[in-house]
């Protein structure tokens, strides 16, 4: 079922996966011999039920599973940023100075306001987290990624808490801050319509392998549901 | 035309369904003075009509007398200010200790393999029972007094900030590591913001400590301080000295734990509670 990508990314890749196991228990992996490679400004999207291994994936790729057992190799870029899926702005610092945390180099508040204008939230600089809504809050971890310009954006469902309204205003900015800056990308969502919308190429995960690779362009997105859908054994 | 030029305030009433408010409410203004006023109204009215005798508590205006003769003819100004640089020093050392103790220990197993078991020894160890082996070590001078009063204060800030640095969510540290950032810059944005409202109840326990620890060592000894003058009142029988000096306690401690208050009002406006 499996379209195979190898051979279209004249490129190096930014992400590289080879063999990759990773479990939590003696009984069985989360993760069974992933092999995936995502090319320097490619939009991914991760799908699969719960429970497949999206999160592990991307927490092995963001370097935050040091606990977990496994092997496998892993190349990543240089700079890497995470997208979660509660904002993670932490409350005691105004919004400004969560978006430009750890930020070195002279003018990093100059392009940490710019990064919050990028998202639509210029005038917002010195409010307190809990005043913004959960959209806005969302919109300015964005800014937090964005300014550090990462060769790789990992989001573990971003949307994930967000209103039907909220989601679509969401897709159109990531869409266009994606456009701008080019990151690899790799989107973990439970929602196929998501993943159509958004990105170039959609994985479907099952068992800790990947079960289809698909691109997007060029195929009907009625089509492409329906075939995504049953990948995921939903029909 | 006119109706929908007219202002929506003059024509529509203000009908609501409002719940039942389950939090404390609004502040009331000058609340912080009620409770004192209060007990201040009680124990002159029980002294004015006889009810508590000068013998057991003198009334409010002979303290006000006492508290005039003592300012005017024995220095009652020099004892407060000696009484407060002790507390004060004592305090600041405490706190100063305390607070980098909590965050070494909060954040490295190993320190707190080193630091936690002998602080909790101490903890139950009261700090006055130890102070005639202070006085062994740093005789009765000033010394005693002041590691005294810090080590009595210390425990509680330490005791607090650990507990508030170690309930901070781990995700905001998970989040300081994908960004890259060094230990200085997590203590600086993530662990000491998070830690200060424990740190900030333990300062409202240290201050009141502090003071404790202040009128037992002042009896040691002492050529200036409240607690000197409560010690010579003692010897004298002057009933309304020893109030004034109480009365004097009372209001260092007060007005400290409203200053830490006020503090902690203003640097945790980044906080939505019920304290709001």
């Amino acid at each position: 079922m499996a379209t195979d990508t190898r051979g279209l990314t004249a490129t190096e890749p930014a992400v590289r996966v080879r063999d990759l196991h990773r479990s939590f228990s003696e009984s069985g992996g989360v993760l069974n011999g992933l092999d995936l490679d995502i090319a320097p400004g490619e939009f991914v999207a991760l799908i699969g039920r719960s429970g497949t291994g999206k999160s592990t994936l991307l927490r092995a790729l963001a370097g935050l599973d040091r606990d977990v057992a496994g092997h496998g190799e892993i190349e990543v870029p240089a700079s890497v940023s995470v997208v979660f899926q509660d904002s993670r702005l932490l409350p005691w610092r105004r919004v400004l100075d969560n978006v430009v945390l750890g930020l070195r180099g002279a003018g990093a508040e100059e392009r940490g306001r710019q990064a919050l204008a990028e998202v639509g939230l210029e005038g917002r600089e010195r409010s307190w987290p809990f005043q913004l809504s959960g959209g806005e809050q969302q919109r300015a971890s964005l800014a937090r990624s964005l300014v550090r310009e990462p060769q790789l954006l990992l989001a573990d469902e971003p949307f994930g808490a967000l209103d039907a309204l909220t989601r679509l205003r969401m897709h159109a900015l990531l869409r266009k801050l994606c456009e701008a800056h080019r990151p690899a990308v790799l989107l973990v969502t439970h929602d196929v319509d998501e993943a159509i919308a958004l990105s170039d190429r959609v994985i479907v995960l099952d068992a800790g392998v990947v079960r289809a690779d698909v691109r997007v362009a060029g195929r009907s997105p009625v089509e492409l549901r329906s075939f995504l859908l049953e990948e995921l054994e939903i029909r | 035309m006119t109706v929908t030029e007219a202002r929506p305030r003059t024509v529509t009433a203000d009908v609501r369904v409002v719940r039942r408010r389950l939090g404390p409410g609004r502040r009331i203004p000058y609340a912080f003075w009620i409770g004192p006023l209060l007990l201040l109204a009680v124990w002159s009215a029980g002294s004015a009509t006889g009810l508590i005798s000068p013998a057991i508590l003198t009334a409010p205006w002979d303290v006000v007398v006492a508290f005039g003769e003592q300012w005017t003819d024995h220095d009652l100004l020099g004892n407060i200010l000696s009484s407060l640089q002790r507390a004060a020093l004592g305090l600041g050392f405490g706190v100063a200790a305390g607070g980098v103790l909590a965050v070494i220990s909060g954040l490295s197993r190993f320190g707190e393999s080193l630091i936690d078991g002998p602080i909790q020894i101490k903890r139950s160890v009261p700090t006055l029972a130890l102070i005639p082996l202070f006085i062994a070590w740093f005789g009765i001078g000033q010394e005693m007094k002041i590691v005294t009063i810090a080590l009595i204060s210390l425990v509680p800030i330490y005791v607090h900030t650990h507990n508030g640095l170690r309930g901070i969510d781990g995700k905001y540290a998970e989040l300081a590591e994908t960004l890259d950032i060094g230990r200085g810059e997590f203590v600086r944005h993530v662990v000491l913001p998070g830690a200060l409202p424990g740190f900030l109840l333990g300062m409202r326990f240290a201050v009141t400590s502090s003071l404790l620890g202040l009128v037992v060592v002042e009896q040691y000894n002492a050529t200036a301080g409240i607690g000197h003058m409560i010690t010579l009142a003692e010897q004298y029988g002057q009933t309304d000295v020893i109030v004034v000096g109480l009365v004097i306690y009372g209001i260092f401690g007060y007005c400290a734990d409203s200053a830490v208050r006020l503090v902690g009002r203003r640097v945790l406006a980044w906080r939505r509670t019920l304290e709001d």
